[in-house]
Parts: C-alpha cells; sequence; structure tokens
C-alpha cells in the first residue's frame, strides 16, 4: 500500500493531485484522501504544499489532517487491518477476539508489527451489524469473526 | 428456458461469502443467468440464492460455496424445495412478508445499475409527478404526508424545504447525510448499494423543490462500495438526462457529487458535516443560523438523511395521503428498523411506526444469537438510551420513546444477552463521546473523558456511591453544556444504564441492602 517516496517525489505528487482537485468546491478532503490513497499515508512533506496552493497557513493544513482519524502520518503496514469496535460487535464479543488478535500479533490498537507487516486499527462500524462481528481486511469485508477466522486472519496477515 | 438466479451483492452479503457463491454457480456452466441485487435484508439467511419460478422467487440460504453441488442436485435451478437450506417463497418469509416495503420496495428485488428495472418498477413516477407541480406544491404535499427526518432528529421534512425554497440566493444546495455512523445501523447503505437511483431521484425533487441546481452526497469512507455503485449510478443517470442540464427535458438542471469522508462521527452532524465539505475541520457550528438560510459555502442548503430523500419518491408518486397513512401519532409512514447485534434474525425490517420493541426483539428478530436471555436493547446508536426488558411495551414511535428518556435516533436496534456489562457499556459511551468529539465544548471534550476514569472507578470499588454521584453530576453538565447531540446524549445510555441496570454499577450487598 505504501510507498518510500523522497521530498522532490512527494511535492510532485501532491502538485499534480491538487491540481487535478482544486476547482472543486472545497476541495481539500478529496485532495488529502487522493494523498492518502497514493502514498498510504498523508506525508508531512504534502502540507507546504497544499497550504500554499489552497492559501491557506501550513497551521491550519495540519490541524485538518490530524482532525481525521483516516489520515496517517506515517506508513502503515502492508496488510490493514480495521476491526470495528462498536456496540453491535462487542454484543457479539468483539473485544475478546479482538484482544486475540492483538495478542498473537504481539502488537496494540493503532500499532504496527515490527516486521512491518501488519497494522491494526479500531474503527466504528461498517455497517455490517446484522453479521457482526466485522473488520476491514486490505479493504476487503469480513463478517461473523470467530475464534477460527481471528487466527486463520493473524496467520494470513503476518505472512 | 434461461434461468434467473438473483444473488446479492450488498456488503454484508459479501462479506458473507455472496461473491463465491456466485462464481460457484457460475463455473457449473448451467443454462443461467445470474442477477446481482441488493439484499432483501435477511442478513442472516445471506449469502441467500433465489431463483426465478412461475411461482415467484424462491429462496435458499445461507448458502456456502460449497453447498453449491447439493443444491443443484437437489433441482436448486428448477425451485425444487427439497434442500435443507430451502426456505419456500422468498415473500412468504415471514420476516419478509410482515413488512411493509415501501423505501426498500426494490431493494433486492432488481439490478440496482439498471435503469430498465428501475423504470419497470414504479422508478421516476414521482420525480415526473413533481416536475409537473410548483416547488410550492411539492414542498406542501412532503409537508402533508408528515415525512420526518431519519437521521435522528426527526424534524419534519417539509418545513426544513420550506425555509429553504424562501431563502433568496443565487444558488442553493442540497446535501445528503451519508454519513451513518451509529452503530447497528446499515439502512443507507443498503438502499445506496441496492437501490441508488431511489437516493437521486429524491435528491432532484428536493432541487426542484427549494430551487437547488447542485447536490453533493457526503459518504462515510467506511462504505466503499456504496461509493463505487453510487458514482456509477450518477453517470448512468447522466447519461439518460435525468440529471445533467435539463432534467427529464424539462429545461430544469440537476448535478450530483459524491464525496467521501475521513472517518469523523461528528461529521455526521449537520454544521460539521457541512464545515468537512468545505474542506475544514468538522467542527460544529452554533446555530443560528440554520443550514437551510447559511448552509454549504454559506448558501441556504437542505440537508437530509439518505432514508429521508430516500422516501420521498413514494410520497410524490403515491400521494401525501398513502404515506401519511402508515404509522402512529406524529410518526407517519414508515421506518426501516435495523436489527442488530446478538440477534437470531438480524437485518432490516421496514414497518410503518407503531409496533413494539419486544415485538421486534422477541418475535420478528427471535432472540438473540446466542440463545441466552435479551437483558438490554440499544436504541438509536451510541447516544441512544439501554432499554430493558420492563420497557419492552414501548411503541416505535418518536415520542414514546423520548417519554421513557429514549430516541429512535436512525431506528438501529442493538440487542445484548444476559453476559452483558453495563457498566462496560457505560464507559464505552463515555470513551466514545472522548475519541469522536469535536472539541468545541468542555463539558463535552473534558466530561467525557472524566466518564471513563469515574466509570473505572467505580469497577474498581473505589466508594461507589461517592462515584455514582460524580457521573451522574457529570452527565448533567454535559446535556445542558453541550453544543450538539454528541455532548448531549451521550448521558442517554450511560443514565439508562444506571437507571435500570443499578445491579451493574453497585457492589453486591448494597444493592441486595437497597431492595
Ligand atoms: C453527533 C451526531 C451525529 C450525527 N450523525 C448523523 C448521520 O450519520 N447521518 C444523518 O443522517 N444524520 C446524522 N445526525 C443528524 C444530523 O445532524 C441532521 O439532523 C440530519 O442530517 C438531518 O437530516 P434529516 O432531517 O433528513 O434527518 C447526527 C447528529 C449528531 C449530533
Ligand atoms: S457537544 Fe461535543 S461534539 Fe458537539 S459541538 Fe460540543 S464538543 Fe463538539
Ligand atoms: S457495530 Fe460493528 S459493524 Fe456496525
Amino acid at each position: 500500500m505504501s510507498v518510500e517516496a523522497n521530498v522532490e517525489e512527494i511535492t510532485s505528487v501532491t502538485s499534480e493531485i491538487i491540481q487535478e482537485l482544486q476547482s472543486l468546491e472545497g476541495p481539500m478532503l478529496p485532495i488529502l484522501n487522493e494523498i492518502q490513497d497514493h502514498f498510504g499515508f498523508v506525508p508531512q512533506d504534502s502540507l507546504p504544499v497544499i497550504a500554499d496552493k489552497l492559501n491557506l497557513s501550513k497551521a491550519e493544513v495540519h490541524g485538518v489532517v490530524s482532525f481525521y482519524h483516516d489520515y496517517r502520518s506515517e506508513p502503515a503496514g502492508d496488510h490493514v487491518v480495521k476491526i470495528c469496535r462498536a456496540e453491535a460487535c462487542q454484543s457479539m464479543g468483539v473485544n475478546e477476539l479482538s484482544e486475540k488478535l492483538l495478542s498473537l500479533l504481539g502488537i496494540g490498537w493503532g500499532e504496527t508489527s515490527d516486521n512491518g507487516k501488519v497494522t491494526v486499527e479500531a474503527t466504528y462500524c461498517l455497517g455490517l451489524c446484522a453479521c457482526a462481528p466485522a473488520a476491514m481486511v486490505d479493504g476487503k469485508l469480513v463478517a461473523r469473526l470467530d475464534d477460527a477466522k481471528i487466527e486463520a486472519l493473524a496467520k494470513e496477515v503476518s505472512q | 428456458m434461461t434461468t434467473k438466479i438473483f444473488i446479492s451483492q450488498d456488503s454484508a452479503a459479501v462479506a458473507l461469502g455472496a461473491d463465491d457463491v456466485a462464481s460457484a454457480i457460475a463455473n457449473t456452466n448451467s443454462d443461467i443467468q445470474i442477477i446481482r441485487t441488493g439484499s432483501r435484508g435477511m442478513i442472516w439467511l445471506e449469502p441467500m440464492v433465489e431463483v426465478e419460478t412461475d411461482q415467484g422467487r424462491t429462496a435458499y440460504g445461507p448458502v456456502n460455496a460449497d453447498d453449491v453441488a447439493s443444491l443443484i442436485d437437489a433441482g436448486m435451478f428448477e425451485g425444487k424445495q427439497d434442500h435443507a437450506l430451502s426456505l419456500g417463497l422468498t415473500e412468504e418469509i415471514p420476516f419478509f412478508k410482515k413488512q411493509t416495503r415501501l423505501v426498500f420496495q426494490r431493494c433486492g428485488v432488481t439490478d440496482p445499475l439498471s435503469i430498465e428495472d428501475y423504470k419497470a418498477n414504479d422508478g421516476l413516477k414521482g420525480l415526473q409527478n413533481a416536475l409537473a407541480k410548483t416547488p410550492n406544491d411539492v414542498v406542501a404535499q412532503i409537508t402533508e404526508s408528515g415525512l420526518r427526518g431519519r437521521g435522528g432528529a426527526g424534524f419534519p421534512t417539509g418545513i426544513k424545504w420550506k425555509t429553504v425554497l424562501e431563502a433568496q440566493s443565487d444558488q442553493k444546495y442540497i446535501v445528503c447525510n451519508a454519513d451513518e455512523g451509529d452503530s447497528g445501523t446499515f439502512a443507507d447503505r443498503m438502499i445506496m448499494e441496492g437501490d441508488p437511483f431511489v437516493l437521486i431521484e429524491g435528491m432532484i425533487i428536493a432541487g426542484h423543490a427549494v430551487g437547488a441546481t447542485k447536490g453533493y452526497i457526503y459518504l462515510r469512507s467506511e462504505y466503499p462500495d456504496a461509493g463505487i455503485i453510487l458514482n456509477k449510478a450518477i453517470q448512468i443517470a447522466k447519461d439518460e438526462g435525468i440529471l445533467g442540464l435539463s432534467v427529464l427535458g424539462s429545461g430544469y438542471p440537476f448535478d450530483i457529487e459524491v464525496r467521501i469522508g475521513a472517518g469523523a462521527y461528528v461529521c455526521g452532524e449537520e454544521t460539521s458535516l457541512l464545515e468537512s465539505l468545505e474542506g475544514k475541520r468538522g467542527i460544529v457550528r452554533a446555530k443560528p443560523p440554520l443550514p437551510a438560510h447559511k448552509g454549504f459555502m454559506g448558501k441556504p442548503t437542505v440537508v437530509n438523511n439518505v432514508i429521508s430523500l430516500a422516501s420521498v419518491p413514494i410520497v410524490m408518486d403515491k400521494g401525501a395521503k398513502f404515506y401519511a397513512d402508515f404509522g402512529m401519532g406524529r410518526s407517519r409512514g414508515t421506518m426501516p428498523i435495523q436489527i442488530a447485534g446478538n440477534v437470531k434474525h438480524g437485518g432490516l425490517f421496514e414497518a410503518a411506526f407503531g409496533m413494539s420493541l419486544g415485538e421486534i426483539v422477541d418475535e420478528i428478530a427471535g432472540g438473540t444469537h446466542s440463545g441466552r436471555q435479551v437483558r438490554a436493547v440499544q436504541v438509536g446508536g451510541p447516544l441512544g438510551a439501554y432499554f430493558p426488558r420492563d420497557l419492552f411495551d414501548t411503541p416505535f414511535d418518536y415520542e414514546e420513546f423520548a417519554a421513557k428518556d429514549g430516541l429512535i435516533g436512525h431506528a438501529g436496534i442493538v440487542v445484548f444477552d444476559d453476559t452483558v456489562d453495563m457498566l462496560a457499556q457505560a464507559r464505552f459511551a463515555m470513551e466514545f463521546c472522548a475519541i469522536e468529539s469535536c472539541g468545541k465544548c468542555t463539558p463535552c471534550r473534558i466530561g467525557s473523558t472524566r466518564g471513563v476514569e469515574v466509570a473505572d472507578n467505580i469497577k474498581n470499588g473505589v466508594g461507589a456511591e461517592e462515584q455514582i454521584e460524580i457521573l451522574t453530576d457529570l452527565c448533567n453538565t454535559m446535556k445542558f453544556g453541550s453544543l450538539c447531540a454528541l455532548g448531549g446524549f451521550t448521558p442517554y445510555p450511560v443514565m439508562s444504564a444506571l437507571t435500570h441496570f443499578p445491579e451493574d454499577f453497585f457492589p453486591e450487598q448494597q444493592v441486595q441492602a437497597a431492595e
């Protein structure tokens, strides 16, 4: 998902994305979403470019980026697991299951494993509340998680 | 003759393996046509396979890819009902049969991206009627239908539209709130994935009614599939002349754009949403001014929930009275109730207002998935109250729920069995508020963090009496000192847990002493 990039590349990709989207009414989120899609996170070096092109202060841009849970400030692991921690999933035992996954992977919420293979993030509702517990693994939805599925998932994302 | 097979492509069905089932069936090389639909809403039966027969569609589910061979051997393609997974005629399944599907009439039946299917099943009739009327008459019809906002607050849709219609401006907007952040809710997702044209139609009617030419759908990032389908549907609508410079040749222009959020629950609050749409932090705005006067880019804006807008075409098609004849009291029409959590029969159940909570939980949902006793039901998302069995006679109605210190919200029902720890649920409500607070009000931002600490103290047995007093005080401060319902309503789940389930808060001996 994430790619290594140097300052020049970040600057030029960011500029291209801004160029493409700047004419929208309220272009900030579309731009940030596109940047995160491209790099897997929102690089610090993108912020001055955005500030410059959108006529904002760097602090304002930083304020927006840090407000939203989706935006990462550093690259995620090769795999990203987002587990729903909201009420419907709680009622079906997601707390125990996520503890299990985190301990199998040896990480905490929001952390990336030492080998860079996997990041586990919390999310609050994926709209799969009638077939809870639910998660999103590399953009793909999974439902009715149980012990066996968690074990298989831990294996899959460690490879 | 080629047999028609219907399999849902709804996110829930896909998460349960519908794509694998569809390819297993396709790979049999039979004389069949597979049509991917939305979901009928019986999520516990997904992946469900339906086969067209002379009597109607017959259903099989929940189907695993491994079941396909035996289903075919048992005559599935001929609609035979000899397999353990046979469900009979889809529309005779009690969960389905008991519903009144107005908004969801096509969901699960048609190909979501077939405009021919849409038209053949009453699509665009509402829009045609609306375009033949003056904006004033459209607004009057929506007002008469009694339709209230389905996003949570239950504000009369017609009155909101009237305010925007009467506002003078060179530019007005329709903003569809598709942020659906409440746990236990998925009606917006299901209609966007299963019948996107009905939302588009509703937005165009809203635009015509208030004089807006541009619509935005603010969609949460957790719903990627809905985004893909909406964008395709918008393109089709443009190609068909339904959107664009002259809607259905009427000379009235309207266009829609999808915008994706970035993971912030508070951005479902309408003014936070508008800030976010403008590209800022999603900080809640003080009202007034109302979005109807100064909304997106400072222009008059209708902000409506997906289901509110998707309810509009049927009102314009069948008339205000037709719609208003369903329901009770001041809650008119139907509500797609979303049954979730620890339930046997989870899914979407569209019904007229007025069913009791107990009927929904015990009869429709069939009790818990775990087979244990139902202990608590949270209605209306993370800001909704927890109801005990004692309140199961409460009818599903905005005012009746408010009278019991609860709310319907977006009509999500989350069921918990008797293993639930209500102190932990109260703690979570506070924690969620702390995580998602926009930070503008101190009671919400700081109070919620403090609430988590107090819950922990109670759990650790630190002077329960005193801690519970602090918790109650905190809730009062949040209730009265918060600008929006995130801080203002978090006390509902907390206080309802405390009021109805005190045994989870007090050490055992004290509860006994109090009895
Ligand atoms: C914290 C918070 C979150 C909200 N989330 C949503 C949401 O996800 N979807 C929604 O339609 N309304 C949500 N609302 C309600 C909106 O503020 C607003 O009332 C609604 O979009 C108006 O549309 P309606 O009249 O059609 O319901 C939320 C409100 C609050 C306070
Ligand atoms: S109550 Fe909370 S979320 Fe709402 S405006 Fe105040 S701080 Fe923001
Ligand atoms: S609460 Fe987990 S998917 Fe909705």
